[in-house]
Formats: structure tokens, sequence, C-alpha cells
């Protein structure tokens, strides 16, 4: 092919393109709305829990819920995975039944623009309408916190598996493959972040492979924080009791480079090397919340209404999950199904012209520091004077480490998926 | 454009078909009871075995049980730390919104000797409080089609003292003729076995 040729096929190629935008752009709508209708963007433990619940209060109102992958897995329960004691397929879900039981229109398709003057999602195939929105995107990684951070180069030697899928079923390979005597480093980073308990979970579940088929190993732990972020004192009493000499956990020491070619991360003090090295980078709020313009001073979260999650920025735009702020509740998946009943009974009362209820949340936080061996942290929320609140008097850790807890958490996981996914 | 309206007007077809029947609006009872089924299951039915089904019991015994929790006096890991959050007004309004439910059950994995051997001691010594096979009862909780690993963690808190019996339960499990574990695990085989 010559020169001029190149360039006519690529003039060709360039109008064919813009003919099928415009095609599009044309076709407008992929669902005609018919009546009133919630999108919901995010297919996860918010997204799923948000769009069911708005259908089981009010089945006149027609929910969309636009979600990139036709199955979701699970976070929560995924450390058992990179331990060794749980297969991920445990963790899965599909949205079938949402759509044939609960009538919520489920599309998949991935959310490349919101216009929120004119109340318009983009996806892919066209653009779809709504009265409300509902985000619930998860987080995303402020990679550019992380001196020689590739996005995506460098999770193919350090997987940050904090997005459960390929990345953990990656780290419990490489912990598999490890020689026996090899040094892994997992780096947690400052909070806010998902999953409080998350990182400490993650490490008792890798000592506990190590112990068990590495014994000549050990695991080199950097928190950029000053100590263990939630259930300290049960951690180190797990760490104690389970794996000792295995563990060296080092406090205020945040790491601020990586290498993945040198398998180094760098704390600007010393540069620590690993045969396997899981760095948690800094987190922010998904995507999508960046689209619609919900995110707030710090750039990182989205301030929300405690009592509607509605953006404090954008009308009509609530934020639910990870991404939003939410007073005194962590970012956990429990968290999120609880914030996700709030949202769907507020936006329900508001498409009614009803009436606010005042919000109540639980969160129950399971953590295993052995295949079996769990501890437990849970809390009532309630909202006084715009803020989100733990119920004073109540909540708390449990006493101690048991088997009881792993039991009462199998059954959780159990529960809490069926609820997304029926 | 004919074509388009046709399709949406099945789509909006299907929307009435698939209204889901418990469809209840938004209240104060259900904004309380919702985050109970991040444990328990969409409006009280369980999907986990160690956690109980808790649509369809009695509100009076749902009362109780959330008094006990909150007070300590019956043993538990989460439960108690929670309940300890709720005023009596509002336990009783989670109470109200479960016992309106449907209890839910599930097929689960029985021995069919053990329920054989189950029924009988349920005929001697149980039904004359827990009625119809378990399904129903005045102030204890519905055991027919509750779960297997629940009612063995109930019974295990039971007998070893951990949670005070009721006078005339302790009467026919620990009185004359005192049950055996086998006989026990027989019981519990029975109601689980119940749909």
């Amino acid at each position: 092919m010559n020169r001029r040729n190149f360039i006519q096929l690529a003039g060709i190629a360039a109008g064919l393109s813009m003919t099928s935008f415009s095609i599009i752009a044309r076709a407008g709508e992929v669902l005609p709305k018919k009546g009133r209708r919630v999108v919901v963007v995010g297919g996860g433990y918010g997204g799923t829990i948000v769009s069911k619940y708005i259908r089981m209060s009010d089945p006149s109102i027609e929910v969309v819920m636009i979600e990139r992958n036709k199955t979701f897995v699970s976070c929560p329960f995924s450390n058992l995975v990179i331990g060794g004691s749980r297969d991920l397929k445990d963790n899965m879900i599909t949205y079938d039944n949402l759509a044939a039981k609960h009538g919520i229109q489920v599309v998949y398709d991935e959310v490349t623009g919101i216009d929120v003057a004119a109340k318009q999602v983009r996806v892919g195939a066209g653009t779809i309408s709504y009265d409300r929105l509902v985000l619930s995107p998860g987080i995303d990684f402020r990679f550019d916190e992380l001196e020689g951070y590739d996005p995506i180069e460098t999770p193919k030697y350090m997987p940050h598996a904090w997005k459960a899928g390929e990345q953990t079923l990656r780290l419990r390979k490489q912990l598999v493959d490890m020689a026996d005597g090899g040094t892994v480093v997992l780096s947690v980073p400052v909070t806010p972040f998902r999953c409080p308990p998350g990182p400490y979970e993650r490490i008792s579940q890798i000592a506990w492979h190590l112990k068990n088929h590495k014994p000549k190993s050990k695991l080199i732990v950097l928190d950029a924080n000053p100590d263990i972020v939630s259930k300290g004192p049960l951690f180190r009493k797990a760490w104690e009791k389970h794996y000792k000499g295995i563990i060296e956990f080092n406090a205020a020491n945040k790491v601020s480079k990586v290498d993945h070619k040198a398998m180094s991360v760098d704390t600007g003090v010393e540069e620590i090397k690993g045969a396997v090295i899981n760095v948690v980078p800094p987190q922010k709020a998904g995507a999508v919340a960046y689209m619609a313009g919900v995110v707030g001073e710090d750039k990182k979260w989205c301030p929300v209404n405690q009592v509607t999650f509605e953006s404090t920025l954008v009308p009509n735009v609530h934020v639910i999950g990870d991404a939003c702020s939410a007073g005194a509740m962590p970012k956990s998946g429990y968290s999120a199904n609880s914030q996700a009943k709030v949202c769907a009974l507020n936006v329900v009362q508001l498409m009614n012209g009803k009436e606010l209820i005042p919000p109540s949340h639980v969160n129950v936080c399971y953590s295993y520091v052995t295949d079996k061996e769990a501890i437990s942290v849970s809390a009532v929320y309630k909202v006084a004077e715009g803020k989100t609140i733990a119920v004073p008097n109540s909540g708390g850790v449990s006493p101690d480490l048991s088997e009881l807890e792993g039991v009462y958490a199998h059954s959780w996981i159990k529960n809490i998926l069926h609820e997304m996914s029926s | 454009m004919k074509p388009k309206g046709i399709a949406a007007a099945i789509i909006g077809g299907c929307f009435m078909i698939h209204a889901p029947a418990w469809a209840e609006s938004p209240s104060q009872a259900a904004m309380l009871s919702n985050t109970c089924a991040g444990c328990h299951g969409t409006n009280g039915t369980s999907a986990g075995p160690s956690m109980p089904t808790i649509a369809g019991m009695p509100e009076s015994y749902l009362l109780e049980s959330m008094k006990k929790f909150k007070s300590g006096e019956r043993p538990s890991s989460i439960m108690g730390r929670l309940a300890k959050a709720y005023s009596d007004e509002e336990i009783k309004m989670v109470a109200d919104f479960f016992a309106k439910h449907p209890f839910g059950r599930e097929k689960q994995e029985v021995d069919a000797a053990k329920v054989a051997i189950g029924k009988q001691i349920h005929d001697q010594r149980c039904k004359k409080c827990h009625m119809d096979n378990g399904r129903d009862s005045e102030d204890s909780g519905i055991l027919a089609g509750q779960w297997k690993e629940y009612l063995t963690i109930s019974m295990s808190e039971f007998r070893s003292g951990k949670r005070k019996m009721p006078e005339k339960m302790a009467e026919k499990v620990e009185g004359e003729g005192k049950l055996t574990p086998e006989e026990v695990e027989a019981i519990i085989h029975f109601y689980a076995s119940q749909q």
C-alpha cells in the first residue's frame, strides 16, 4: 500500500466511524423510558441492593442497572482464596435473578460519560435517561502517589488484589510458586481505604499459608498508618498465637516508590526487596463518580446528604458504598448493603413526594485469622444533626478469636451474596 | 418507531408480571429491619445455615429474644452487641416486621433414620409446645424447616448451660429419661426435614 492509499483508507475509516457514531447519537435511548426511572451504575454490594430494594418498595419505578461485568466477584472472603482455604468461584454471583424476579433491567455496558444537566448516562450503545441516578462505583486507585507505579505493568508483577478477581488468583499463585525461604512484602496505604480490617486479614492469611507451606519464609508488613487500623488488639493476639516469628509488622512505614523490575519497594528510608510483593495502593472513588462531578474538595471521595445519599454537589445523583463519605461508617461490603437500603427507601420517598425516613444502618465485618478462626466488629449507625454516628454503648469487637465466629462469618457471606443475587 | 413502541410495551408488561409479591412501601419498621437482612436474609429468610430464619416467628418470641440478647442473658457473638443499640420501641417494630413475613424453607440434607427417631421423640416430648411438627407455637421459635446448623448451635448452648432453657423444656430435655446427644441430633434432623 502506498502512502496516498493509506491516507484515503484512513479517511474512509474515520468517515465511517463518524457516521456510525452519529447513528448511535440519533438512536439515542438504549431503553426508552416508560415512566419514572432510577438508573444505578455498578452491580456490587451497593448497586444490586439499591436496585432490588427500590423495586421491592415501589414496583412502579423502573430500575436500570448498568454493570460492565456479567459476573461479580466479592472482595469479602477473597483473602481466604489468597490463604488457600477457599475457591474464588464461591465468591461469584450473577444478575439473572435480579432481572427475572424483580424486573430490574440489567445493561452490561461501560459508562463513558454522565450528563447531569440532561440527566443522561452515556454507555457504549447509546444513552440512558434517568430521573434519579445512583452511583455505586466502588474504588479506583491513586497510583500517581506511588513513584514508579505503572497502572498496567506493575500489577502483573506486584498484584494489589484489592479488587477481587484475576489479581487475587495471581497473588495466590505467586505465594504457591515462591521458594521456601522467600520474603513476602505487603504494604498498607493511609486510611481511608476499602475494608479497614482487610489488610490485616490478608496478613493473617498469607502468614497462615507460610506457616503451613513455607516455614522458612517471612512476611514484612509496611503500614503507612501509626498502628493497625481495625481490630488491632485481636489481630495482634492472633499473630502472637499463630504466627510468631513469621510476621514483621512495621507501623508508620509508608511506601512511596515501587520498582516491579527489581521487585522492591521504597519507604524513603529504606529499600526492601521481596519474592512476592503485595502493594495495596492508596484509593479514591471509582471513575464514574468523577464523570458525574460528585467528588468533593479532597478530590478523593463523594460528600453526600446522610439521609438520602444524594450528592451535596449535584442534584438527583446519589452515591453509596466505598465511594461516598458516610461519617463514622467504614468502607465495607456490609456498609454498602446498608447504605443501599437507606438510599432505596428515601429515593422512593423523594420520588413519591413523601416524608424522608430517619436512616438506620448496621455494619458487621468478620476477619479470618486462620482458615477457621475469625474475629468481628459490628455497629449500628444513625444520623444525628446531619452526621452518621455509631449508636453509643453498642457494637464493638468480638471478645476473642473463635471458630464459632468463623462459622457465623461463613453464613454471613452466604446470606449477603444470596441477597445480592436473588 | 412502531416496533420500538411494541418492545417498550413488552418491557412495561414484564414489570407488572415481575413486581415482587411482598412489595411494601417504605416505613420506619422497614428501615430498621432491612439492615438485619445482611445476615438473616431478605425479609428474614436465611440462606446461611448458622443464621436462623427469623421471618414468620411469633412476635412475642422475637421480642423476648432481642431483650435477652440486649441484657446478655442469651449468648451470642454479634447479636448482643447490636441489640444494645435499639430502644424497646424499635425492637417492637422489628419484631412486628419479621413476624408478618412468611418463614421460607429450603431443602436440607437429612438422614431418614434420624428423622424417624426424631419424630417419635417429638411426639412424646415436644409437640405440646412446638405444635404442628414445630411449625406453630405461641411463644417459642418456629423449628420446622429451621437450619440444622443453627439448631445444633442452639441445643449445645442450652445443654452446656450457656443459655437458660424454659422450665418445661428443661423438664423434657434434661428431666426423666434425659435425652442423649444422639436423640437431640435426631430431633434436629426431624425439624430440619419439615418443608
